[in-house]
């Protein structure tokens, strides 16, 4: 099939249309804004609605407003945006709305940098937001998997209605890669819940995340956390590179595990058995694979743009069976292969 | 002959709000113009955080609750959506003038084809009658319990004659429920307001000057001519923008 070269940011928004996604909301932010920018040329031509909002806070409520009308709509930010975006996550959780969310990360906290970085694991794998809620956390790792995972994203998140999130960062929202952006025609929710007039042919729908009664809210949430073992089942996903007979195994997402896969490769040929796990979910956490990894490997090696975050889930799933170490680069750095490579050969992967 | 009757458009459950409150007067009048329109069908309320948080219970049509401040935006995506919709908000001051400004602000700025339904009582009410940003200078709330000092709070906001300086704002008109002739103009404001909208004309609101007389501490015949002395001459009623004229 043909392949373009497209940008990363770039493939993310063409996919989404693919996909059928016709509203997009959002405010400008680098590393992303070739989404916006692309959005913004595309979806007047396609009968589609791009609206850059006043905040992004506005932008995640005009999404909230637009999936409680039923449609399939998209936003995308970088950190400190997603920081504003938290407030409105947790009201599309609450009140059980699909919608695809891109974060296209950047060096924090605060107004940090604008290179690339994985520091928003906790924010966003763990909630971010206020309440008991989850989201499904995509992490590509090349241009191809950001559209990929985008469209994807939206049937996953009208299936289990609930906010998917493809956390990305900037070198993969920046770098051109070749991409074959082929996916079957869209089917469309045909959504009876949502708020589009009752046309007097139906009791009145209400979208809502509010409980007078805390016996309600409770039974509320408890039947999501049901749904979510759902997700847990049937959408937890991950890749593994070498790992049949490896004594160390790297566990590393997105940008972190293509600098993995190249530790790997360092590492091979000079005869070390060294394997990579590459988390393709975040939320769902793929801990079983961790877990009988836990049962051959000696060590596992977390690598992380950041001062470790998913290491934490990383030592859940190991439950102290193996050491597991790490090393991260913060601030906006990416770690080279040979650095990793170093660090494999100061735990003991030794010939 | 029946000669006065509940609109279709309001639900019968019964009204949670304090005694003396203005709010069933505005659900009614909002109520009486869905009905006129012949729009009930194809209307979506946005509800706010504040004491019509449970609005979406009082009307016989979709709604969508919104987090504070946050309806304007939440109303553009429905309204964005499905065009063909006719949305509207309904907020209070402390909701629409103080948390949600940025929201109101860009949403008239477009021209967002939505209609607003301001309530201004000058305090926050569900949560126990704060100082709001429309609170009126020497106001004694709980939080200016001394009175609202215009050297550490400023001054109130006018929000009808702020959002009339914009282009995109088409009509904006406040109005008060503190008196049956008061309440006549306001019926025919809302009215207007939900055409405006149904001709595709663009951003309307309607302020509407609305008692509180739980957090005020008056009874409720004493809260609505508290009103018209001390509000109705700081908040002049009277159209503030109409394009179509």
């Amino acid at each position: 099939m043909k392949k373009v070269l497209m940008k990363g940011n770039e493939a993310v928004a063409e996919a989404a249309i693919m996909a059928g996604c016709r509203h997009y909301f959002g405010y400008p932010i680098t590393p992303q804004n070739e989404i916006g920018a692309y959005m913004s040329a595309r979806m007047p031509k396609i009968g589609g609605v791009f609206l850059q909002a006043e905040s992004e806070i506005s932008a995640i409520n005009m999404v909230y407003g637009a999936a409680g009308a039923g449609k399939r709509v998209m936003t995308s930010s970088s950190s400190p945006g997603i920081s504003l975006k938290t407030e409105g996550i947790s009201y599309l959780c609450g009140a059980d709305l699909p919608c695809v969310i891109v974060n296209i990360q950047r060096g924090g906290p605060g107004l940090g940098t604008i290179q690339p970085s994985q520091a928003d694991y906790f924010q966003c794998v763990k909630g971010g937001g206020h309440g008991d809620y989850k989201t499904i956390v995509f992490a590509p790792s090349s241009v191809q998997e950001m559209a990929d995972l985008a469209v994807e994203g939206f049937s996953a998140a009208e299936k289990y209605r609930m906010p998917v999130m493809i956390l990305s960062d900037g070198t993969l929202g920046q770098m051109m890669e070749p991409v074959a952006l082929k996916y079957p025609a869209p089917k469309l929710p045909t959504s009876d819940w949502a708020a589009t007039g009752t046309q007097g042919k139906r009791k009145p729908n209400v979208i809502n995340s509010l409980f007078l009664l805390c016996e309600q809210l409770e039974s509320a949430v408890v039947s999501r956390f049901e749904r979510y073992k759902t997700v847990v089942q049937n959408e937890t996903r991950v890749e593994e590179y070498q790992t049949e007979d490896a004594d160390i195994c790297i566990v590393a997402f997105g940008i972190s595990a293509r600098v993995g896969r190249g530790a790997v490769n360092l590492a091979r040929a000079q005869g070390l058995k060294v394997g990579l796990i590459r988390p393709i979910t975040l939320w769902p956490f793929p801990s079983s694979t961790i877990e009988k990894a836990a049962q051959k490997v000696k060590a596992f090696l977390t690598v992380e743009c950041s001062m470790g975050q998913m290491v934490e889930d990383v030592r859940l799933a190991t439950a102290g069976k193996k050491p597991v170490h790490f090393f991260g680069k913060a601030g906006g750095t990416i770690p080279s292969p040979e650095q990793v490579l170093a660090e494999i050969i100061k735990i003991g992967g030794v010939k | 002959m029946i000669v006065f009757d509940k609109p279709k458009s309001l639900s019968d459950k019964p009204m949670h709000y304090c005694p003396g409150c203005t709010h069933g007067i505005v659900h009614r009048l909002v109520g009486e113009a869905i009905d006129s329109l012949g729009i009930q069908g194809k209307t979506i309320g946005v509800a706010p955080v504040g004491c019509a948080v449970l609005v979406y219970e009082y009307f016989n049509f979709d709604f969508v609750q919104a987090a504070h401040g946050r309806a304007p935006a939440v109303a553009t995506g429905i309204k964005r959506a499905n065009p063909d919709n006719i949305v509207f908000t309904y907020q209070g001051d402390g909701d629409l003038a103080s948390i949600g400004t940025a929201e109101i602000v860009h949403a008239a700025a477009r021209n967002e084809n939505i209609t607003v339904v301001f309530i201004n009582n000058a305090i926050f009410g569900m949560t126990g009658g704060q100082m709001a940003p429309t609170s009126l200078p020497g106001q004694i709330t709980q939080t200016s319990p001394y009175g609202r000092d215009v050297k550490a709070c400023g001054y109130p906001v006018r929000v009808s004659e702020m959002l009339s300086t914009l282009d995109g704002a088409g009509y904006i008109e406040r109005v008060s429920v503190t008196s049956v002739k008061y309440i006549k103009q306001a019926a025919a404001a809302i009215k207007k307001a939900f055409e405006y909208q149904k001709e595709g004309k663009g951003f309307s609101l309607i302020e509407v000057i609305s008692t509180c007389p739980t957090n005020w501490g008056l009874s409720p015949s004493d809260a609505l001519k508290w009103a018209e002395e001390n509000m109705l001459p700081y908040y002049p009623l009277g159209v503030y923008k109409d394009r179509n004229n």
